[in-house]
């Protein structure tokens, strides 16, 4: 399946000579949630503002179903939808007639009924006539997705769609997002919070320095890198790990009362087997045991960590 | 052409207009009423005619050029800086609308916005002074000119500001004195040869004269070079304009 959108050896760099983006290569699957993750300053901004063409890259291409967003960016632009980070919205406007103005400004005729099932999806319809001055900060949120979405976009970038919104209405979100996937919107999204990313990508890039320094299947990806550890609560209080155990990657809680056992998920063998055994035999017994894997949050901020 | 994408910013900017008619309409009227009764009526009842020309009605052309050239300035750099500063100005660059049509929406919005109160000037002149147009399609020809010349000019105000003093000191400190400076309540006969020669450089000199011109046939300059100048000043202002969007400057860096 061709990519919907494709970005190959783009380059940014600001008149100050930061140098933002450093040839990323990336290609995005139509229909798929793609989550890019990465720290502060890392170019994610950058690299959404480039393809959305707000900025000017200094080199590389981008092409948005087949079409160049230089050349033909008329084709380009009418395919995104962009919901920025931050709140910017027409704050003496009402929500309907700021939706209304996005879809204009987007070469759209005027559609009453999207404008109006779009609202009511993003359940804003009887918010249709208010001020955005008078939305609280999760409300102008949908009015930003509400516009984004007003031209009916086949790609939607989400630049921190969930920053400084309350748990429940990041789960609204989320909901939100499932549904326009299931519609058939590529959504590109970019997020702190890794359990967004977690709960909803199919696929994960991480970029740091400006340079995309991992894309994969988001499962894979966790299957590959994550690491598992098997707790075993004792039912005695142990005060050291016995000798025999030494070489095994134990570690004993300062209780003394569980032992947590960290082994791979990608090796062939993974130890349990053996430890148990082992275990049992200097008579070291367990009333409950427990696995954990590493979330997508370690993996990152072990990716990020790593030297240029 | 995206005609929506046009038809989109200048609705908005003209839905602004209405929202806030007390400072957009009302205001400029009220001042320019006022300089009618204070120069037109007060004083100028104790001025002698000029070409003819009682002081009152003398004085219309450039009270009109006044207001015009202000109100477009203000109105275009405040159109273009208001999304940059609020950062709404992100839908606009990341919209299938080429640079022409944006400046189609924002200086077509604020030229028409300019050119209304224009018209309303010149309606609420008729309370106060006689008033004949000798030739109106010469009129409006300058009217429109000017007002998308000094639109244009306030687009890129509001492009260079990065604040809003910095939006109000070129209306403020430079085009104001220009057109007090430029023959708006005097011909420039009346000043010192020297004077005059130096009023020659302020292109509001030229404005005003063409626009007065089509009032009652009497220049301070002849109406082909008002019109050349005006042209120039236009096309100067389409290059600076074409050179922003060339280099995304203050927009895409």
């Amino acid at each position: 399946m061709a990519p919907i959108i494709s970005i190959k050896q783009l380059q940014k760099t600001y008149t100050g000579g930061f140098q933002a983006i450093k040839g990323v290569d990336l290609d995005i699957n139509p229909g798929e949630i793609f989550a890019l993750l990465g720290p502060n300053g890392a170019g994610k901004t950058t690299l959404i503002n480039i393809v959305c063409g707000i900025v000017q890259a200094t080199g590389g291409s981008v092409t948005v179903d087949g079409h160049d967003i230089s050349k033909n960016f008329r084709a380009a632009r009418q395919r995104i939808g962009l919901v920025p980070q931050e709140l910017t919205t027409d704050a003496f406007e009402t929500v309907w007639n700021t939706t209304r103005f996005s879809r204009g400004l987007f070469g759209k005729p005027p559609s009453p009924a999207h404008i109006e099932a779009t609202l009511k999806s993003l359940s804003l319809w009887d918010k249709k006539d208010a001020k955005i001055m008078t939305l609280s900060g999760g409300m102008k949120r949908r009015v930003l997705i509400a516009k984004a979405l007003s031209h009916e976009p086949q790609i939607l970038f989400l630049d921190e769609p969930t920053a400084g919104v309350d748990v429940e209405l990041r789960k609204g979100m989320w909901d939100v997002v499932r549904k326009l996937r299931e519609s058939g919107v590529t959504i590109i999204l970019t997020t702190h919070y890794i359990e967004e990313a977690e709960e909803m990508a199919d696929r994960v890039g991480v970029i740091n320095n400006g340079q995309i320094i991992l894309v994969q299947e988001k499962r894979a990806l966790m299957a590959q890198l994550g690491k598992k550890e098997l707790t075993l609560q004792l039912s005695d209080k142990l005060s050291e790990i016995p000798s025999a155990l030494a070489d095994e990657q134990l570690t004993l809680a300062n209780d003394g009362l569980s032992l947590t056992y960290t082994y791979d998920t990608k090796s062939e063998r993974t130890g349990i087997t053996q430890l148990l055994g082992k275990l049992s035999e200097n008579g070291i017994r367990f009333t409950d045991l427990d696995t954990t894997q590493s979330s997508l949050e370690e993996i990152f901020v072990n990716l990020v960590k790593r030297p240029a | 052409m995206n005609w929506y994408a046009v038809k989109s910013i200048y609705t908005f900017e003209m839905a602004r207009t209405w929202r806030t008619v007390l400072q957009s309409v009302i205001a400029p009227v009220i001042s320019t009423a006022l300089y009618f009764v204070v120069f037109g009526s007060a004083i100028g009842s104790r001025m002698t005619d000029i070409d003819g020309i009682g002081y009152g009605s003398f004085i219309v052309p450039g009270l009109v050029m006044l207001s015009l050239l202000t109100q477009s300035v203000s109105n275009a750099a405040f159109g273009i800086y208001f999304p940059r500063f609020s950062g709404t100005i992100f839908e606009v660059l990341s919209a299938p609308i080429s640079y022409i049509e944006i400046l189609l929406g924002y200086v077509g919005a604020a030229a028409t916005k300019s050119i209304l109160l224009g018209l309303i000037i010149l309606a609420t002149a008729t309370l106060f002074v006689e008033l004949r147009i000798a030739h109106p399609i010469w009129m409006l020809m300058f009217l429109v000119l000017t007002a998308v010349t000094f639109s244009l000019l306030g687009f890129i105000i509001g492009i260079w500001a990065d604040s809003f003093e910095k939006l109000q000191i070129v209306p403020l400190l430079i085009v104001t004195p220009l057109t007090f400076l430029g023959g708006s309540f005097y011909s420039i006969d009346m000043l010192p040869p020297v004077w005059q020669t130096i009023t020659l450089f302020n292109p509001v000199v030229y404005l005003v004269s063409g626009f007065r011109w089509s009032f009652f046939e009497i220049s301070d300059v002849a109406v082909g070079i008002s019109l050349g100048m005006t042209a120039v000043f236009m096309i100067i202002c389409l290059s600076i304009v074409w050179w922003i969007f060339k280099t995304g400057y203050r927009l895409k860096n």
